[in-house]
C-alpha cells in the first residue's frame, strides 16, 4: 500500500442515502476508484468544489478524507471509511 | 391492543400527507439538508453509514400480525429484505431511500405504525415488559398505563423542547424485564397496603457516557394522580435541565447535580402548587377501565389437559425438551406458556429478522397466539399465548423457519448494537465480535448456564454494556478498534452498574478475555448462583485477578 496520503471528498446521495465520492466536474460516483484525488494541500479547494452548484445538491454533507493509493485501488485511512466504500464487514446480513 | 380511532388515522395520514410534500420540496431542492434534517428526523429518518435508516417506534413492544406483515413489507419492497430489532423494543430498517419513505410512510400507517418521536429531544417510545399480560409474577397488564403515557406524551405542547430525549418504561411485575433503573422515569406498578393501584416512581437512570441508576422520587403514587405526578417530575426537569451541553443535558445529571431529595422537593411544591390542572390530569377509574378493555386477553380455552401431551412430546424429543426449557416461561393461564422465538441464531446478526421470518411469525402468531407478537429490549420476539399443547408443532415450525435455536438467556443470547458496520455514531463495530462470542460461547453454554452478554459500538451504550453480566464497549484507540470490558452489570430488579476488569483489550483478545471471565466465575460460583449474584458476594478483584494473571 502507498505512503502517500491524498485528500478526496465523499458524502452520501440526496435521493438514496448510497455513499459517493466527487468525481470532479459536477460528477459524483458511487465507486471510490472514481474519485478524484488530490494532494493534502489542494483539499480545500476540492471541498469547495464539490459543494458548488445549484440546490437541490445531490450528495449531503460532502466531507474531505484521507486514502491512499494500492495499485489502482484507493483506500481509506480510516476503518469507517473502508466500512461506508465496501459496506458491512460482517459475514451474513439480509436475515 | 389499542386500535386507533377517527381522530388518530386522521392525524398520521395528515401527518404523511406533511412529510410527503417536506420531501418532495426536499428533491426539489426548495428545502437544503439543514432545514430538511429536523422533518426527516421528526418522523424517524436519519443518515447513517451507507443509507437512510428508518427508525419505527413499536408501542410498548406490542405487535398485531397486521403490523408485522406490514413491517416484512417493508423490507421487502423498500429495504434489502430484514429489519433489526433494537433495545427501545423498536426496528430499525438500514438500507432506505429517500424518495420512497413518503410511500413507507403511508403503508406503515395503515397498520397503525409510524416513526414519529423516534429521534429528537421527545418522549420516545414509551417501554415495558414483554410478558405483559400473561407473566405469572404480575398485579395487573402494564400496557393500558403504557398507552395512557404515551396519549399523554405524544406531541405533548409544554414538553416540545426537552433539553434532551426522554426515555420512560413501566413494570407491573416482581421480576424487573423492562431494564427501568436504565430509563430517564420509570414507573413500578404496585398495590399499597388498603389494596390500591399506584406507582413507585423512579427517575434519573440512564446508560452513555454518564451511566447512573434511576433513584425512587416517590415510593407510592395513587394511580390517580400518576399523569399529574410526572408532569410535575418532567416540568423540573424542563425548567432545570441543561440546555447549553449535550453531555449534561438529561435528567440524569439534573437529578445529580440537585442530588434526589432537593429534585423530590421542587418536584412535590410543584405537584401541591397544580390545583385545577391536577384534576384536569387525573385519571378516573373509568378512563382506566376503558383502556384496559383494549388490551383485554383473548378467551382462553380450557387447556389444562394440554400438560400431558407437552410431557409426552418433552420425553420423546430432547432437542424438543431443550427448547421447551430455554424458549418457555410461565404463563398466568394453566395449560399456556409465554413462548420467546431467539433471533440470535450463533453467527447471525443480533435481532436481525428477515421479511420472510416476519412474516412466518405473522402466521404462527395468527395460528397459536391470538394474533399478537411482542419485542424484547433483548431483542427477541415474544408470543404471548400458546397452548401447551401446541408447542410441538409452533417448534417444528419455527424451526423450518430457522428461528427455533434453544438459547434464550444463555451465553450466545446476545444484545448488541448495530455499531461501526452501520451506525454514524459508533466507534467500533459489534456485531463481528457478537457473531465471533456467540459461535465460541455455544459451545459451552450449557456449562455456563444464564449469563447476559451485552455489547455496544460507542459510549452511547445502545447495547447496555455497562448492566450487561460481561459488557463489551467497543472504543477506537489510534485508529484501532479496542474494548473495554466490565462484569457484575445487571438490569433487573436489583439492577447494577458492571466495574471496568482491567485496559480495553483489540478484537482479537475479546473472546480469549470473556473466556477466562466466564472460567473465573464458574470457577468462584456457588451451587445456585448465577453471574450477578457472584460477582456481589466476590466483587471485582478475582475477575480482575484472572485477566491479570493470563497476561
Amino acid at each position: 500500500m502507498g505512503d502517500r496520503v491524498f485528500k478526496l471528498v465523499t458524502g452520501n446521495r440526496l435521493r438514496d442515502g448510497k455513499v459517493v465520492y466527487f468525481a470532479g466536474d459536477s460528477a459524483w460516483t458511487p465507486t471510490i476508484a472514481e474519485a478524484r484525488l488530490v494532494e493534502d494541500g489542494d483539499g480545500a479547494a476540492l471541498l469547495a468544489e464539490a459543494q458548488a452548484g445549484p440546490p437541490p445538491h445531490p450528495a449531503i454533507a460532502p466531507t474531505l478524507i484521507e486514502a491512499t493509493r494500492d495499485g489502482d485501488r484507493v483506500v481509506p485511512v480510516t476503518l469507517r471509511e473502508c466500512i461506508r466504500a465496501c459496506g458491512p464487514t460482517i459475514t451474513h446480513y439480509g436475515g | 391492543m389499542y386500535r386507533y380511532d377517527e381522530f388518530d388515522r386522521k392525524f398520521l395520514e395528515g401527518r404523511v400527507a406533511q412529510y410527503r410534500d417536506q420531501v418532495r420540496r426536499r428533491l426539489a431542492g426548495q428545502l437544503s439538508e439543514d432545514e430538511f434534517r429536523s422533518l426527516r428526523l421528526m418522523n424517524g429518518l436519519y443518515l447513517q453509514l451507507h443509507a437512510y435508516m428508518l427508525r419505527i417506534s413499536i408501542p410498548y413492544g406490542t405487535l398485531s400480525s397486521a403490523k408485522l406483515r406490514g413491517l416484512a413489507e417493508v423490507a421487502r419492497r423498500w429495504d434489502q429484505g430484514y429489519g433489526h430489532f433494537t433495545t427501545r423494543q423498536n426496528i430499525q430498517f438500514n438500507w432506505i431511500h429517500l424518495e420512497d419513505t413518503p410511500d413507507i410512510l403511508a403503508h406503515l400507517a395503515t397498520v397503525e405504525l409510524h416513526g414519529i418521536q423516534t429521534s429528537g429531544n421527545s418522549f420516545r417510545n414509551i417501554t415495558t415488559d414483554p410478558f405483559a399480560g400473561v407473566a405469572s409474577d404480575e398485579i395487573e397488564d402494564p400496557r393500558p398505563y403504557c398507552e395512557i403515557v404515551r396519549q399523554w406524551a405524544a406531541l405533548h405542547p409544554e414538553f416540545s423542547f426537552l433539553p434532551r430525549k426522554f426515555k420512560i418504561a413501566i413494570n407491573a411485575a416482581g421480576e424487573d424485564r423492562a431494564a427501568v433503573m436504565i430509563h430517564d422515569l420509570g414507573l413500578y406498578l404496585r398495590r399499597n397496603d388498603q389494596g390500591e393501584i399506584g406507582f413507585t416512581v423512579a427517575v434519573g437512570g440512564g446508560l452513555g457516557r454518564t451511566p447512573i441508576l434511576a433513584q425512587t422520587v416517590r415510593d407510592f403514587v395513587p394511580r390517580r394522580d400518576v399523569l399529574a405526578y410526572i408532569t410535575a417530575c418532567l416540568r423540573v426537569y424542563n425548567q432545570y435541565g441543561r440546555r447549553d451541553n449535550l453531555f449534561k443535558s438529561r435528567i440524569k445529571i439534573l437529578v445529580q447535580s440537585l442530588g434526589i431529595e432537593k429534585y423530590r422537593q421542587e418536584v412535590e411544591v410543584e405537584f401541591a402548587a397544580m390545583g385545577d390542572e391536577r384534576e384536569a390530569l387525573a385519571l378516573p377509574d373509568e378512563t382506566v377501565a376503558a383502556m384496559q378493555a383494549q388490551f383485554a386477553p383473548p378467551a382462553y380455552a380450557d387447556a389444562a389437559g394440554d400438560k400431558a401431551a407437552l410431557f409426552e412430546a418433552i420425553a420423546a424429543e430432547p432437542e424438543f425438551a431443550r427448547w421447551v426449557e430455554r424458549n418457555t416461561r410461565p404463563h398466568k393461564q394453566p395449560g399456556y406458556s409465554i413462548v420467546v422465538i431467539s433471533l440470535k441464531p450463533p453467527g447471525r446478526p443480533t435481532g436481525d429478522c428477515s421479511a420472510r421470518q416476519m412474516n412466518a411469525i405473522a402466521d404462527l402468531a395468527d395460528a397459536v397466539s391470538a394474533g399478537e407478537i411482542r419485542v424484547t429490549h433483548d431483542q427477541n420476539l415474544v408470543l404471548p399465548y400458546v397452548r401447551q399443547g401446541a408447542l410441538y408443532d409452533l417448534w417444528l415450525r419455527l424451526g423450518a423457519a430457522g428461528l427455533a435455536t434453544p438459547n434464550i438467556g444463555l451465553a450466545s443470547d446476545i444484545i448488541c448494537c448495530p455499531g461501526l458496520d452501520y451506525c454514524s455514531l459508533a466507534t467500533a463495530r459489534s456485531i463481528p465480535i457478537a457473531q465471533a462470542l456467540a459461535l465460541h460461547l455455544a459451545k459451552r453454554e450449557a456449562e455456563i448456564g444464564p449469563l447476559q452478554i451485552k455489547i455496544s459500538g460507542c459510549i452511547n451504550a445502545c447495547g447496555h454494556h455497562h448492566v450487561g453480566h460481561i459488557g463489551i464497549l467497543g472504543l477506537e484507540k489510534n485508529g484501532a478498534e479496542s474494548y473495554q470490558i466490565t462484569v457484575g452489570g445487571s438490569d433487573n430488579a436489583q439492577a447494577a452498574l458492571g466495574g471496568i476488569v482491567g485496559p480495553a483489550v483489540a478484537a482479537h483478545e475479546v473472546i480469549a478475555t470473556v473466556d477466562r471471565l466466564i472460567d473465573a466465575y464458574v470457577r468462584l460460583r456457588h451451587a445456585g448462583e448465577q453471574f450477578p449474584d457472584t460477582y456481589r458476594r466476590v466483587g471485582l478483584a478475582p475477575f480482575k485477578e484472572a485477566l491479570v494473571v493470563a497476561r
